[in-house]
């Protein structure tokens, strides 16, 4: 039944998403790459075996875990592994993940689409000086700041919520945001805003129907790379919260091993649940989420 | 005034949007990013335990991370995670994203599962792995497989190479996936060419293929080198920096200096000394390679 899911999923998601892509075939080659097809079989095997052994695990009852064949699938699949996962606050925890990942990309589009927007209209030498500022940011690594940002979510009585996690998650993101969004609008003809002011627009409605709408396929881009990168992260939870109540799914994987212990099949359902939203969108939207993964770097 | 204010308005007219709506961002990022580096300057030259009020001590925090052999050990650690997993990770992604590249069905259906694990966060993959690795009654407790039966996480020899090898399955599809996008830019008709003169997979591989994806790696190898000095999640919860310190690189160790050891004063100087090894370390690369002119080329284009 699992293994059958797991070779299913993949075969779905090429015919769904395969259809747009040019055809462009390597030259002549006369004989099949007999070296790279090896290897490449060798690499699916690294890649699918753990893979296959996390879900085919998070089936067995702890007893088959215990006594079978651990490549083999359970002879009496169980879904109590997931059944406890779900009881233990599973639900919670993916609820504080979806907030925390909304509300920080919801707020790292709009601060960030208005300064790269600035940025990108502005013919005043300094506010464009400030674009360079922000893209130092690109050089600083997260975990060196976390110590004051610790201390400041402290001082603000911010400690232990959600809110600690958003605010310097979003701040992290903006540098990539803002150059990925510049590099976008600045492709967009000027003369197409000079003929919204001609009609009279205020910059707040070129900025809604012109702008913004213009710059949706990398908007698009930069919501999936940021969603990721809050949704997986793991070092803002962990120093700046606390409480069970609002413990993100990272986070949590870590409370359900110490709860769990040895019950390895119900981990492994922690882990197998916890990856399934990011995985349902891979199923929905493949290309999309593989280009706003390499975003920023993938040229 | 009221003059002034309507020449506010031609000039926002002829200038394009007031420089007012960069200042949400330049806050978030300035609270959140810039400052904190300030802060955690100033931290490391003080004493504090994370409650009450640092105290400053000049360079006491400087000089023990100078003298201390737990930071040299820090450091050899990272510098060695650095080369290991650029050494692991940089052949087999570059391979892998050519022959993607190809538009072969059958490497389509590869790439969808290649990827997968770009899918799982760090704390998912490596809470799978430490159980996978478990000696009792992991994966390599399979008959056939006794030569992989090790106490991958609890023997110091052993877990720096198991944590290296999670890193590389863990980032090699990203890296793919860079090396199969360059692969598709290399112009069809150098391959044709090639192909006309007679040259083998072998040599296109070698003077063409590999000549035409050096800004590819130059960008690859500066996120691995720059990413060694980030890698923390899955560290902290394989072996949290253990046993005896074998994996204790120097995020791991600015964490347990600080947050475990509550030495924030000095868990500050190592947050700094990370920021600076990693400017360093993204200049020397972009000097050496050449890079920003390949950035102004393209920007002039």
């Amino acid at each position: 039944m699992t293994s059958s899911a797991s070779v299913g999923a993949p075969a779905k998601i090429l015919t769904s998403g395969s259809g747009g892509a040019p055809h462009r075939s390597r030259g002549r080659r006369t004989h099949p790459n007999v070296l790279g097809g090896f290897g490449s079989v060798i690499w699916l095997a690294i890649v699918v075996i753990p893979l296959y052994w996390i879900v085919i695990t998070s089936f067995r009852t702890q007893s088959g875990f215990f006594s079978e064949n651990p490549l083999i699938p359970p002879a009496e699949p169980t879904l109590a592994n997931y059944q406890l996962v779900l009881e233990n606050d599973f639900w919670r925890y993916l609820l504080n993940s979806l907030i925390v990942t909304g509300v920080a990309v919801a707020l790292i589009l709009v601060v960030g689409f208005l300064f790269a927007y600035t940025i990108a209209r502005t013919t005043n030498k300094k506010t464009r000086a400030l674009f360079n500022v922000m893209l130092i940011g690109l050089a600083i690594p997260l975990q060196a700041t976390i110590i004051p940002v610790y201390l400041m979510i402290v001082k603000a009585r911010l400690y232990d919520n959600l809110i600690a996690i958003i605010l310097p998650s979003v701040a992290f993101a903006l540098p990539i945001t803002v150059l990925i969004l510049v590099n976008f609008l600045r492709d967009i003809p000027n003369s197409l805003y000079e003929a919204a002011l001609i009609d009279g627009a205020t910059e707040w409605q070129i900025i809604r129907r012109l702008a913004f709408p213009l710059a949706k396929p990398a908007i698009v881009t930069v919501a999936i790379y940021n969603g990721l990168n809050v949704w997986n992260g793991f070092l803002f939870p962990l120093i700046l919260t606390q409480s069970p109540e609002i413990r993100v799914l990272p986070l949590a994987l870590t409370s359900y091993q110490g709860l769990f212990s040895i019950n390895v099949p119900a981990v492994l359902a922690a882990v197998v649940l916890s990856s399934l939203p990011i995985i349902a969108l891979y199923v929905v939207g493949r290309r999309q989420l593989v280009a706003g993964m390499t975003a920023g770097f993938g040229k | 005034m009221s003059h002034s204010a309507a020449r506010g308005v031609a000039a926002t007219r002829r200038y394009g949007p007031s420089g007012l709506l960069t200042l949400p961002a330049l806050i978030f990022f300035g609270v959140f990013a810039v400052a904190p580096l300030f802060v955690a300057l100033y931290l490391s030259f003080t004493e504090w335990s994370g409650l009450g009020t640092p105290r400053f001590v000049g360079l006491k925090n400087w000089a023990s991370l100078f003298t201390s052999s737990g930071t040299w050990n820090s450091m050899l650690l990272t510098l060695k995670l650095m080369v290991v997993t650029w050494l692991i990770q940089t052949p087999i992604s570059l391979l892998l994203g050519v022959f993607l590249s190809g538009k072969q069905r059958y490497r389509e259906i590869f790439a969808v599962v290649y990827f997968v694990p770009l899918l799982l966060s760090s704390a998912a993959i490596a809470i799978a792995f430490r159980n996978l690795l478990d000696p009792n009654f992991g994966l390599f407790t399979l008959p056939g497989l006794e030569f992989l039966h090790r106490n991958w996480l609890g023997d110091p020899e052993l877990a720096f190479t198991a944590i290296a090898a999670i890193i590389a399955w863990q980032f090699i599809p990203l890296h793919t996936l860079l090396y199969q996008g360059g692969a598709r830019q290399v112009p069809q008709s150098l391959y044709e060419a090639a192909a006309i003169d007679g040259a083998g997979l072998m040599r296109q591989f070698f003077s063409i293929t590999l000549p035409q994806l050096r800004y590819t790696i130059v960008t690859s190898s500066t996120l691995m080198l720059v990413g060694a000095l980030t890698y923390f999640d899955i560290i902290y919860i394989l072996t949290q920096g253990g046993p005896s310190d074998s994996t204790r690189i120097l995020p791991l160790d600015m964490y347990l200096t600080g947050f475990v050891s509550n030495k924030m004063g000095l868990a500050s100087a190592i947050a700094i000394l990370l920021v600076v090894v990693g400017m360093v370390l993204s200049l020397t690369i972009t000097k050496l390679s050449g890079f920003t002119r390949m950035e102004s080329q393209m920007e002039g284009e």
